[in-house]
């Protein structure tokens, strides 16, 4: 009974957000930076937003999660944090010791006016970055975009601030991923392998969030996309960016500074957007699919074709992160099933020209909307106006999902009530797998349930 | 980096102590911001008044700042109610960059009409954040006028991030109640009766508190905030005590309500049997005119401890000798945790807090055994290093502590947000030493490399 205010008329509200569908920019860029080899991320704000963070991404992953604050106070806020910043620097290259800080900004530091770009090259020219070692900075102010953003302008920062173009091209491929599980990172670099593609992934927070128990506890853990790496993406045939909003900025980037080609994909959810992403891996890298590959597709077409009446029309609503979002709703669609309602907090363009795409031949009556006003109340209400057989999204799902008394399966970020999500991918044929047995485990759980005893079967 | 072999952080000598020789030493460095560049395990000004006034669940609390702050408060502290749950969901203002250079002033007007139409609340909170403190918005004026316009108490709660520590923004919330506080009917409050202050009802544990005292005979007129009423907090000011626990967050008001009302307070705390059954007994006392009032705590006491005593020997027994560290948010706590620790045969080697004062960790070297190390607004380098060297085999702390004790393949308690079982009052006692049993005894160790992988 949570959520029994919820209302079934549609008002347009004026100012107010319930129950978002997103979260700030600086976690985003904070988690982006946890993929970098030796990296310790950097919250140039007030002590909260670090210490929020961090226990946001630790209740995730339940790993720990490191990151520094400068640890604003008020005199900071009146005379600019640029003294935070610069003996923040000085200490943590002094106590914690990592190859590089990625710094992000806040929605404090950026209204006072702190300039990321050169408070960094100031520690630069005073001498307080030692040899060898980085400093790396994205601008994420909280009151523009979402985490989603934020990600994207700091995977955009390892690209701008990285990359060197040496003029001999390497026999590599960079993948910029979107924003996904280490688990799904994991999984794309098996995938480049099982093809024979040699690929630089970042960021890459794989045996990082998901590292295993050692007896110790590894500040910086041994995962996470090497300095050298990131240097070497300039050199790169091609990238692919794995979703238009979270890493298309990056390639972009990349493509300005050292004319590295790219290839904007959906991130690779599914069946549709994995073939894509396949052929398009295999074309960069100039190889051939191999049967091994080939018979994993198989297998997932052979689950969906048994599994099919089961799935034939079964309304979804959705809610999560645009570029995990897009494929998701185009795999529902290729498992016969009914997306209904879908609502993503992050603004753009991109999402609404993507999703249009993907549902005006197949499905046009889906209601979508993201941005501002797209929040889970929203999405609520909607379900209360046309009700659906399963609910997708994040643990904030929980309370629809108890109250329409629905099925619901965790997707997304972040997760607080269950593991799973950083150690089986939902990317590729084998993610597309363990997507459909989660939904089809959910259904057919919810009929065994409300079966009649006659009705009630052994075999389904 | 091997988070064995660092040395100190630079400039935090002064926020560490170990006790050697039984010396008392200098006082603890505390009550200061945290340096910049440390990985600090403490939050701001806005956290702390967002935790302190949360369980109050028939208002509405908005967030007045760009998103973040509210999606990262949202329903992550199990303070349950008993009846309506409103401040289980999450309300934002969002502003955007136009917000930002225009102000949101008008952006929280209409969202609180909106909010107060779609809702009924009893009252509203209105949360500053850091840009708030910054845009110059008059939240004041905002919330006078929806006040006036809709008739519901609307308090502003001053907890800009960056002005001071998660103490602040305790006394940020507390001078919000105090708005409050006052503007009920006092009519059928007995003379015999104390607010609970303090109690956020996590796990239900305000529920058990007050059933011990209303046993006695004591009419418990308002709990701050564990399922908080706007009109039971409105008539707290008719109750002839205060009891306070949680040091920290609600001195603050205990005092400005003997100043203002001329209502005492005493400090209890309901973590252990020894703490527990002190903080019945000092109620019991000042109410010594109706001495069965005593009586009744005395069976209270007699017939708590009767019921979980042969239990806890189990744990005891198992657990002797095993060693503790503590890292937790308040200094108080820690005190009561020394002590529980020592009822289940445990000693403490390392014990620490986000936001003690000068007196707590005096009070705390006085406690602590030969060897115990304090420490103030610590790091996790810092945290790993002593639990390591200091061989415990158990941490107590909050949720980003927990991962840390794991990887080191030590045992962990929560006893901070996260707790899922009721910690206070005898039964938690009892929770505690099981859950604690449970951890430390627990078979993966037996799989998993410990302490650094040497064993």
């Amino acid at each position: 009974m949570l959520l029994r205010h919820t209302s079934k008329e549609v008002k347009v509200r004026e100012g107010l957000t319930i129950n978002p569908a997103k979260t700030c920019q600086p976690i985003g860029a904070m988690y982006a930076a946890l993929g970098i080899h030796g990296c310790l991320p950097h919250s140039h704000g007030s002590q909260g937003c670090c210490s929020y963070h961090r226990s946001t991404l630790t209740r995730h992953y339940k790993e720990p999660v490191m990151a520094a604050t400068s640890s604003f106070t008020e005199g900071a806020s009146v005379f600019g944090g640029q003294a935070n910043l610069l003996a923040a620097i000085e200490t943590i290259f002094s106590v914690y010791d990592p190859d590089i800080i990625a710094v992000h900004s806040t929605c404090l530091s950026e209204t006072i006016g702190d300039d990321l770009q050169q408070i960094t090259k100031k520690a630069s020219d005073d001498g307080k970055i030692p040899e060898g070692k980085y400093v790396i900075y994205a601008s994420t102010p909280s009151f523009i975009g979402s985490h989603i953003t934020g990600y994207a302008n700091m995977v955009t920062g390892m690209a701008e601030q990285f990359t060197v173009s040496t003029g001999e091209k390497k026999n590599q491929v960079n993948i910029i991923a979107g924003w996904m599980e280490p688990s799904d990172m994991r999984e794309i670099k098996r995938l480049s392998k099982e093809l024979g593609v040699n690929i630089v992934l970042f960021p890459d927070t794989s045996d990082v969030l998901d590292a295993p128990q050692t007896g110790k506890h590894e500040f910086y853990p041994k995962g996470g996309t090497t300095v050298a790496e990131l240097r070497s993406t300039g050199d790169s045939l091609s990238s692919l960016a794995l979703g238009c909003v979270s890493a298309e900025p990056a390639a972009i980037a990349l493509e300005k500074k050292c004319k590295v080609p790219f290839t904007t994909l959906d991130m690779p959810i599914g069946l549709s957007a994995t073939d894509r992403f396949i052929m398009a891996l295999s074309q960069a890298g100039g190889v051939s699919v191999p049967d091994t590959v080939t018979a994993d597709r198989g297998r997932l077409v052979d689950v969906i074709a048994d599994m099919e009446q089961y799935l034939y029309g079964k309304k979804v609503a959705l809610f999560g992160d645009p570029d995990q979002i897009i494929p998701l709703t185009e795999f529902l669609l290729d498992l016969n099933m009914k997306p209904l309602h879908i609502v993503s907090g992050t603004p753009g363009q991109r999402f609404e020209k993507r999703m249009r795409e993907i549902l005006d031949a197949r499905s046009p009556e889906t209601n979508f909307k993201n941005g501002l006003g797209a929040d889970m109340f929203l999405m609520h209400q909607w379900m209360k106006n046309e009700p659906v057989d399963l609910l997708i999204g994040n643990t904030y799902g929980k309370y629809i999902a108890r109250d329409e008394d629905i099925p619901f399966i965790r997707f997304g970020f972040p997760i607080l009530d269950r593991i799973g999500h950083s150690y089986f991918p939902s990317v590729g044929y084998s993610g597309g797998l363990r997507l459909v047995e989660k939904i089809l485990s959910v259904l057919m759980d919810r009929q065994d349930r409300d079966a009649l005893e006659e009705k009630f079967e052994l075999v389904m | 980096m091997d988070t064995q072999n660092i040395s100190l952080l630079e400039g935090r000598e002064k926020q560490v102590y170990e006790k050697k020789n039984g010396q008392k030493g200098a006082d603890i460095a505390c009550d200061t911001t945290s340096l910049s560049g440390s990985v600090s395990q403490r939050a701001c000004v806005f956290c702390g008044s967002r935790v302190v006034l949360y369980p109050v669940a028939d208002a509405i609390h908005i967030v007045h700042g760009p998103i973040g702050c509210a999606a990262y408060t949202w329903d992550i502290r199990g303070a349950v109610s008993s009846g309506p749950e409103l401040h289980r969901l999450s309300f934002s203002t969002d502003l955007g960059e136009m917000d930002v250079i225009y102000g949101g002033e008008k952006k929280l007007y209409r969202s609180l009409i909106e909010l107060i139409d779609q809702y009924q609340p009893n009252a509203a909170f209105v949360y500053s954040t850091c840009i708030i403190g910054l845009i110059g918005d008059d939240i004041d004026a905002v919330c006078r006028k929806v006040e006036k316009e809709k008739g519901i108490p609307v308090m502003p709660v001053h907890s800009e991030g960056f002005k001071g520590t998660k103490k602040d923004g305790y006394k940020a919330a507390c001078t919000a109640l105090m708005q409050l506080i006052g503007t009920g009917s006092t009519e059928e409050i007995s003379k015999y009766s104390i607010n609970i202050l303090g109690e956020f009802n996590l796990a239900g544990e305000a529920w058990i508190i007050r059933e011990y005292y209303e046993k006695m005979g004591i009419q418990v007129v308002a709990t701050m905030t564990g399922d908080g009423r706007i009109d039971a907090i409105r008539r707290s000011h008719g109750a002839s005590l205060n009891v306070v626990q949680c040091s920290g967050s609600m001195t603050f008001l205990a005092k400005e309500m003997e100043e203002k009302y001329g209502i005492p307070f005493i400090r209890v705390s309901y973590f252990g049997f020894e703490d527990m059954s002190k903080s019945l007994y000092d109620v019991a006392q000042y109410f010594g005119d109706k001495p069965e009032i005593m009586e009744k705590a005395k069976v209270i006491v007699h017939d708590e401890i009767r019921h979980y005593y042969p239990d806890m020997q189990k744990f005891k027994k198992a657990l002797t000798g095993k060693k503790a560290a503590i890292y937790v948010g308040g200094a108080f706590k820690t005190f009561s945790l020394i002590k529980a620790l020592r009822t289940i045969g445990m000693s403490v080697v390392l014990a620490g807090s986000q936001t003690g004062n000068k007196d707590d960790y005096n009070r705390l070297k006085e406690m602590c055994e030969e060897g115990t190390v304090i420490v103030d607004d610590s790091n996790p380098v810092e945290l790993s290093k002593f639990i390591l060297e200091k061989e415990a085999d158990l941490l107590i702390g909050g949720v980003k502590e927990r991962p840390i004790a794991f990887k080191l393949g030590v045992g962990f308690c929560d006893h901070n947000h996260e707790r899922k079982i009721p910690l206070a009052g005898f039964v938690g006692m009892y929770n505690f030493a099981k859950e604690v049993y449970e951890s430390v005894m627990s078979p993966v160790w037996q799989f998993a490399p410990r302490k650094g992988g040497q064993q």
